[in-house]
């Protein structure tokens, strides 16, 4: 993190009832940043962002805001605002009312009569100028999504919390938005924190991803990290997608350490000093994109299971020799790889650098 | 529309036949109330005000009329104030007890008015609570808090959590969002249970029979004047409650489909 | 871990009114009846006792047992005429008409006169039936009969008249309801197998909407059991019923503890119909899932 911190939580946890719903969790967001929290459903993202924005109260642990600790206080009185999953836009008000809520509550320091001014800048600003007028029922969704950034972002938060913000979208739409949210990030400089399960969503957009599960942290690191050293199988997985095969570790020769894949053939990986000793069992990862039908001499082979047309690529699903799960493969569509060749049943074999193969312990962590 | 089948012109028939049923007995009311005659049988004797004239010239009807539209514009305001706290503290907390709460507080709804009538006539009696027109009042927006409270309740459960997270987001308060966000959000609710209520007091006999003393309401006047048996005036004083009753569904209707 | 605050303590205090409102003036109220029903009556005074025998009276009294009877009777009949008159109607509200705007008229047309007084309705049908009423008079001007028909007044068929009259809207809105909310796709895909429109009403319509069904016809039959106005005004000597008995028990009779002790059978008599409807209301929910 290259700024001072903006948002910090030092050992929060939240329980419903029975139910944990985050385990112990620290960690801190750099003023200016867009950081994601990524994961699936009921991973403890949601209920890490609403601990942030007020709407729970932490089990236990403390959250620290602009310096400032605001563990047990309520929404209003913290210095963030959220884009709410939805909008929640307020029904029987017109989208300038609903801009204009926040400046028009009991405390504002706004002058009435600097309001209307602001909430056309605002507006503008998501390019919404015209638009004032209309009540929330008669806008399109990627409008709806605007006002409710344009609602947050006039009390000029310290932090912008986003709770799903384009889940509803279609995917067209979803991409505009992303490059509007990138622009909004970099012109105001305010700091982002978004909550998505998009993978995709949170690799073009943040600084830094926060990647959970089951109610723990799993990882944080910069899209590139994450995606060229996943820490764990999981993130492997969840971050771009990563054929999982279980193999053994040899040991180490010529700067290479070799696994020998369940079929029997052999793998070599650029050496990065990890603590398996030979003979242990683990497990590799090689993303779909890094297996090229080229010929070469660190192999992975198997049968051709299915083929599955993807417009401007093909998703091979192969059985690699010796394993119980089957792999994907990305080709290219004018691969060089023949019909006859990918029928079902065909053998079939991949090449692979060895600087993409990845290692993991056998046990998950 | 398409062409309709045998079975389902029948059907136009038949509901054009309960439509008659449910509209000509207010038709002949009207139709009375005008007749001038003292007795209310075909064929008709001729157009008159003079039942009109009896009615204003009626100073027991008239006090009547009058109790009837204090009892019902006090319960009703005392029902939505309750009624809408009861619907809020429902739909928002848990407590031991709570299913019980609301059952009771719908029971009125279905039981028939007279049982009611008698548990509160007995409590007020052990309590000391005069047979009055305020027993009335109380009575009758006890019994009506199931009014409001399911109507209010349906529109709270339609009500998105999220606007009240949205508006404590932006800075209000838990009163401010209250009159900003959940109040015009159940406005209507409110309003359509206030009109069910008013109409309701005001048109109420079994619990008003046994709580009211020395003064009495319109349809405890009525009531007991037509077990002496039928007077035009009471024909005529019906048509202009009729008519009221139609004014304010109109209003109603109205009011409600500008909120949308 | 939350402090509380003042504004805490105000709202815990405006929250405890409706429930303190509800508790005295509704729960205790029921209590209290149900308790009296066990009291002795030592004429003019009731005393707290706790015995059966308003109860054994109730039961055993032929003078009760036969307006019981025929309370019953006369609910269960204007139950079945209402249900006659309003499932059709509903079913021809939610499928034979296709205008939104036509099918929301035509229903308001049938609930508008709910908001018409009661007292109103059941008067109009004093004028109606009867030896010079209305209907007899037009039928003899119009020369159909003779002499008026004394078929109608201070009987049971005009009590039945009168309370179907009244209650039928009771019937259609919860119909109405259930019918509204079954997925036309179901109804195309029954006739898409082959089913003509009858097999697809006894298979398809009258399984789904058996919840409203039954939601109305409690509704209607606790309305019309409960009712003593259309008894005063059209029921005639031989149409007492059960709200009638009640309410010489708390005037003329002067019987608190008899009355409270019917009032309670009545009570319990409509829990049971509501549990019995909540029941099949579930299912029915559950079925169109």
């Amino acid at each position: 993190m290259s700024s001072r911190p903006i948002v910090t939580l030092d050992g929060v946890t939240k329980s419903f009832g029975s139910f944990k719903a985050l385990h112990e969790t620290s960690f801190s967001i750099g003023e200016g940043e867009f950081v994601t929290l990524l994961g699936p459903s009921g991973c403890g993202k949601t209920t890490t962002l609403r601990l942030i924005g007020g709407f729970e109260l932490p089990t236990t642990g403390k959250i620290g805001i602009a310096g400032q600790d605001v563990t047990h206080n309520p929404p209003y009185r913290r210095p963030v605002n959220t884009v709410f999953q939805d909008y929640a836009l307020f029904p029987h008000m017109t989208v300038a009312e609903n801009v204009a809520y926040g400046l028009t509550v009991r405390g504002s320091t706004v002058a009435r009569s600097d309001i209307p001014r602001q909430v056309g800048e605002v507006l503008e600003m998501v390019g919404l100028s015209h638009m004032g007028g209309k009540r929330p029922g008669a806008l399109s969704g990627g409008q709806k999504q605007r006002v409710a950034m344009a609602r947050a972002l006039i009390r000029k938060p310290r932090v912008l919390l986003l709770d799903e913000p384009l889940s509803a979208l279609d995917v067209k739409l979803r991409e505009v938005m992303q490059v509007e949210l990138k622009r909004l990030h970099r012109e105001l400089g305010i700091t982002f924190l978004m909550v998505t399960h998009d993978q995709t969503e949170a690799l073009a957009l943040s600084n830094r991803i926060v990647v959970m599960e089951a109610g723990r942290i799993r990882q944080i690191g910069t899209p590139n990290d994450l995606y060229d050293r996943p820490a764990t199988p999981y993130v492997a997985d969840f971050i771009g997608a990563t054929n999982l095969i279980e193999a053994r570790y040899e040991g180490r020769e010529a700067g290479f350490e070799v696994i020998t894949l369940p079929g029997g053939a052999k793998l070599r990986r650029k050496a990065s000093g990890n603590g398996f000793h030979p003979g242990s069992e683990v497990l590799i990862g090689i993303r779909p994109e890094h297996l090229s039908p080229a010929v070469g001499d660190n192999l992975v082979q198997g049968r051709v299971v299915d083929t599955l047309f993807h417009g401007d690529s093909i998703r091979l699903e192969f059985l690699p020799d010796g394993a119980t799960q089957p792999a994907f493969a990305q080709l290219a569509r004018g691969s060089s790889l023949s019909a006859d060749a990918l029928m079902p049943g065909q053998p079939i074999r991949f090449a692979v650098a060895p600087e993409d193969v990845m290692l993991f312990p056998k046990v998950a962590a | 529309m398409k062409q309709l089948l045998w079975w389902q012109k029948g059907m136009v028939g038949f509901v054009f036949g309960v439509l008659a049923f449910l509209y000509l007995p207010i038709v002949v009311l009207i139709v009375f109330s005008f007749n001038d005659s003292k007795v209310t049988s075909f064929p008709l004797a001729g157009f008159t005000w003079h039942w009109y004239q009896a009615v204003f010239a009626n100073a027991q009807m008239l006090t009547a009329l009058k109790n009837s539209l204090i009892v019902a514009v006090c319960a009703t305001g005392l029902t939505l104030t309750i009624g809408t706290l009861a619907a809020l503290v429902l739909d928002r907390h848990d407590f031991p007890g709570k299913g019980l709460f609301r059952n009771a507080i719908l029971l009125p709804l279905s039981l028939p008015g007279l049982v009611t009538g008698i548990a509160m006539l007995n409590f007020y009696k052990q309590i000391g609570i005069p047979q009055s027109l305020t027993a009335v009042v109380i009575g009758h927006a006890t019994a009506l808090l199931g009014v409001v409270v399911s109507q209010v309740m349906a529109r709270l459960a339609k009500t998105d959590h999220r606007l009240l997270e949205a508006s404590a987001d932006l800075g209000a308060g838990p009163v401010e969002t209250f009159f900003r966000v959940t109040l015009p959000s159940i406005r209507p609710a409110i309003l359509g249970a206030g009109l069910l209520s008013f109409t309701l007091s005001f048109d109420e006999i079994p619990v008003t029979y046994f709580l009211t003393g020395r003064d009495i309401t319109l349809p405890i006047y009525i009531y007991s004047t037509l077990r002496r048996g039928i007077t035009p005036e009471i024909n005529a004083i019906g048509s202009m409650i009729v008519l009221v009753s139609l004014l304010l569904i109109v209003l109603s209707v109205g009011l409600l489909r500008d909120r949308k | 871990m939350r402090r509380p605050s003042s504004s805490m303590l105000m709202t815990a205090g405006l929250f405890s009114l409706p429930l303190g409102w509800a508790l005295l003036l509704l729960i205790v109220p029921y209590i209290l009846m149900i308790a009296v029903g066990f009291w002795t009556r030592q004429f003019p005074l009731f005393v707290p006792d706790f015995q059966f025998g308003n109860y054994l009276q109730l039961f055993s009294d032929p003078q009760y047992t036969t307006v019981i009877l025929r309370t019953l009777k006369i609910a269960a009949m204007v139950t079945g005429c209402a249900l006659i008159l309003g499932y059709p109607l509903a079913y021809f509200l939610v499928f034979t008409i296709r205008s939104d705007k036509l099918r929301n008229l035509v229903y308001m047309a049938v609930i508008v006169p709910l908001w018409v007084s009661y007292l109103l309705r059941a008067y109009t049908w004093k004028i109606i039936l009867g030896t010079d009423g209305a209907l007899n008079s037009a039928l003899m001007s119009l020369g159909l009969i003779d002499a008026p028909l004394d078929a109608f007044l201070y009987n049971q068929t005009a009590m039945v008249i009168t309370l179907t009259y009244i209650f039928v809207p009771f019937m259609v809105m919860p119909i109405y309801a259930v019918l509204e909310n079954i997925p036309k796709g179901l109804i195309e895909a029954s006739e898409d197998l082959g089913i003509g429109p009858l097999g697809t009403f006894r298979h398809v319509i009258a399984p789904l909407s058996l919840g409203g069904v039954v939601a109305g016809a409690m509704m209607t039959f606790c309305l019309s059991f409960g009712d003593f106005v259309a008894p005063v005004l059209v029921g005639g000597p031989d149409g007492t019923m059960v709200a009638n008995l009640l309410q010489t028990q708390f005037g003329a009779a002067l019987n608190w503890p008899l009355g409270s002790a019917l009032a309670t059978l009545v009570l319990i008599m409509v829990l049971a119909i509501l549990a019995v409807t909540g029941w099949a209301e579930r299912a029915s929910a559950r079925n169109l899932r």
